[in-house]
């Protein structure tokens, strides 16, 4: 049933509706394998509720999520993440009275590779390094800054080790320094050959590390491109119109 | 495409360099233990030193009270479950043994085993039911089944119906008569108690625990980095309520009679809270420091005239300071308070 046509990710007319409101309609593209695919669009456009779907937090309406292969809709997601994708979350979720340590440790423990406790603390330093987080180890999640918190989020999925990792606005309410050291981050990361699904409202940041961007607007999938074609799409400028912050951020960031 | 070869990030991450078995979690996580640990030994060994029956009874019910609140630490301070009707485990294992040994003869120390497993089974199906409740909704479903098992007993006849079964005195004769029976019902207590100390901190530093303390952070969190939340929380439910079961079955042979007030007493329930959050919930000792406070305060207020009829409104007020004034409890004091020890208190 699930032709594979060699994309890491297929979402094939997803439909995701909360009561009378869709607000995920009928999208469907593929990502695929080492590629680094930019989401983007309005606030409310469904950008969140789409990751939602994709592990596996919200059971959709309609569609097929299909993952290395294997057909994952409205799986639970702790089977999704065991099968190789890890998120981060918009509004930061860290296991507050837990130590840094402890709350990545259980990202490399219940992520893709089940590793026993040993191993997840190994695994738990080594990405606490590559996120300049090491020196916080021993600190309760709770007393870090939000830029720590970003950085925590991101190393909780990276210890799962996934093949897939969804980014959910890991930019946001950062410094213009921290923005460029998550870039960096960002970089590094799809070095090491992780596909990765993006969402951000920092244009720059995003046309400098996509691959190729999709676009939603009320739930619809509204342009796919790359970069510098999405910035001139008169139908994503529109778009954006109703938000004159972010068709100017849109307009500068190409 | 699905191949099992390792993840892409594997090579990526696996930048060594580290060495890794001098910070290794063994290392450090000894001292708690043995502090545990050697509490319960020392405690458990007192009415020896003593000697007196009075020592011994007192470290009975201190050490019983140790045992309950460590296992409801499981799922109330690891997995942040309120269970308020607790008490249903103790008061159901206490039946289930209780009737083996009166009705059809059997040995305390196989119904005892028997009566904790029917607590473990009445959790587990407990948890396939409510354990999808959150917060208050979750601890007012306990509080429901504590009563719903009460007024079932009640109107059960196998069980005795309202009045309850008794023993004849003449079982304690295998036991080498009732003074010697006293002495054995004590060190099986006590052997629980070891037991559910060490089971705690196993379960505290191991990867279910990891599971259980992300459950009791965050659930939604815990589920999307893969904590199979509903059996992660049924296991703890029954771990939390085998040795309750067990407990009820040596309390109601050693008291000789079984009845449903006693059994399913919902007060001793909010206790059993007070001493978790008294001593600090999550934590090991908690408990043990918990309910060891608990009851030297207790049997104090019970000597004065003027609180003996107030131990609930007592127990009601400890409650009310500790969650408005010490949420962490003792221990938990303790730990912010005194960083250094932080390794020592868990
Ligand atoms: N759990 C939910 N129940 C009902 N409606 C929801 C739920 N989650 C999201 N929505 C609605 O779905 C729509 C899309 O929201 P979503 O959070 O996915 O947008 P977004 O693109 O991520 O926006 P932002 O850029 O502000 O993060 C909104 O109208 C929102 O109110
Ligand atoms: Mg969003």
């Amino acid at each position: 049933m699930s032709q594979n046509n060699g994309a890491l990710l297929q979402v094939r007319n997803v439909t995701k509706e909360f009561g009378g409101l869709t607000a995920v309609s009928n999208v469907t593209f593929d990502i695929p394998q080492g590629q680094v695919l930019g989401l983007i669009g309005p606030n409310g456009a469904g950008k969140t509720t789409l990751f939602n779907c994709i592990n596996g937090v919200f059971p959709i309406t309609r569609g097929q999520i299909i993952f290395r292969g294997v057909d994952m809709t409205n799986w639970k997601p702790y089977d999704v993440v065991r099968l190789g994708l890890a998120r981060t979350h918009q509004i930061v979720r860290p296991l507050q009275e837990l130590t840094v340590l402890e709350n990545v440790m259980a990202g490399a423990c219940y992520g893709h590779e089940q590793r026993p406790l040993s191993q997840a603390e190994e695994i738990a330093l080594e990405v606490l390094e590559f996120l300049h987080l090491a020196e916080r180890r021993d600190q309760l999640a709770a007393n870090l800054n939000v830029a720590q918190k970003k950085r925590l989020e991101m190393a909780r999925a990276l210890a799962a080790r996934p093949y897939l990792l969804l980014l959910d606005e890991v930019l946001a309410g950062l410094n213009p320094t921290e923005i460029a050291e998550m870039v960096q981050v960002v970089l590094r990361i799809r070095e090491q050959g992780v596909t990765i699904l993006i969402i951000e409202h920092v244009m720059h940041a995003l046309m400098n590390v996509s691959d190729r961007v999709i676009v939603l607007d009320h739930g619809e999938l509204i342009a796919e491109g790359l970069p510098g074609e999405i910035v001139n799409d008169p139908n994503v400028i529109e778009a954006y119109l109703g938000d004159p912050a972010l068709a100017e951020k849109l307009m500068s960031g190409g | 495409m699905s191949s099992s070869k390792p993840a892409p990030a594997d090579k990526a991450l696996n930048r060594g360099g580290f060495n890794l078995e001098a910070i290794k979690l063994g290392g450090w996580k000894y001292p708690a233990f043995w502090l545990a640990l050697g509490l319960v030994l020392i405690g458990g060994f007192v009415p020896v030193i003593t000697g007196t029956n009075t020592w011994r009874e007192t470290m009975f019910l201190i050490l019983m009270a140790v045992s309950l609140a460590s296992s409801l630490n499981i799922i109330l301070g690891y997995t942040g479950y309120v269970s308020f009707g607790h008490i249903v485990f103790f008061g159901l294992g206490g039946y289930v043994g209780f009737y083996l040994i009166a009705v059809h003869g059997w040995s305390l120390w196989l119904a005892a085993p028997v009566g904790g497993l029917a607590a473990g089974i009445l959790a587990l199906l407990l948890g396939k039911a409510i354990l999808h409740l959150r917060g208050a909704y979750f601890a007012l479903a306990t509080i429901g089944i504590n009563e719903a098992v009460r007024t079932f007993v009640n109107n059960f006849d196998l069980f005795g119906g309202p009045v309850g079964l008794e023993l004849n005195f003449l079982v304690y004769k295998d036991y080498g008569g009732p003074a010697a029976m006293q002495w054995s019902t004590y060190w099986a207590v006590f052997g629980l108690t070891l037991i559910i100390v060490v089971l705690s901190y196993g379960i505290k530093f191991s990867r279910f625990g990891l599971g259980l303390l992300a459950i009791r952070e965050d659930e939604e969190a815990a589920m999307v980095m893969g904590v199979r939340t509903p059996s992660a929380k049924t296991w703890a439910y029954v771990l939390s309520a085998i040795v309750p079961g067990m407990l009820g079955v040596i309390f109601f042979f050693r008291n000789s009679s079984i009845a449903p007030p006693e059994a399913f007493r919902l007060h001793r329930s909010i206790e059993f809270i007070v001493m978790v959050m008294l001593g600090g919930q999550g934590t090991v000792l908690g408990p043990l420091v918990g309910a060891t406070t608990y009851e030297a305060l207790r049997s104090f207020l019970l000597t004065s005239p003027l609180f003996k009829d107030l131990q609930l409104a007592f127990a009601g007020l400890l409650l009310l300071l500790i969650v408005l004034f010490v949420p962490t409890g003792i221990v938990g004091w303790l730990r912010s308070r005194f960083r250094s020890l932080w390794r020592i208190l868990e």
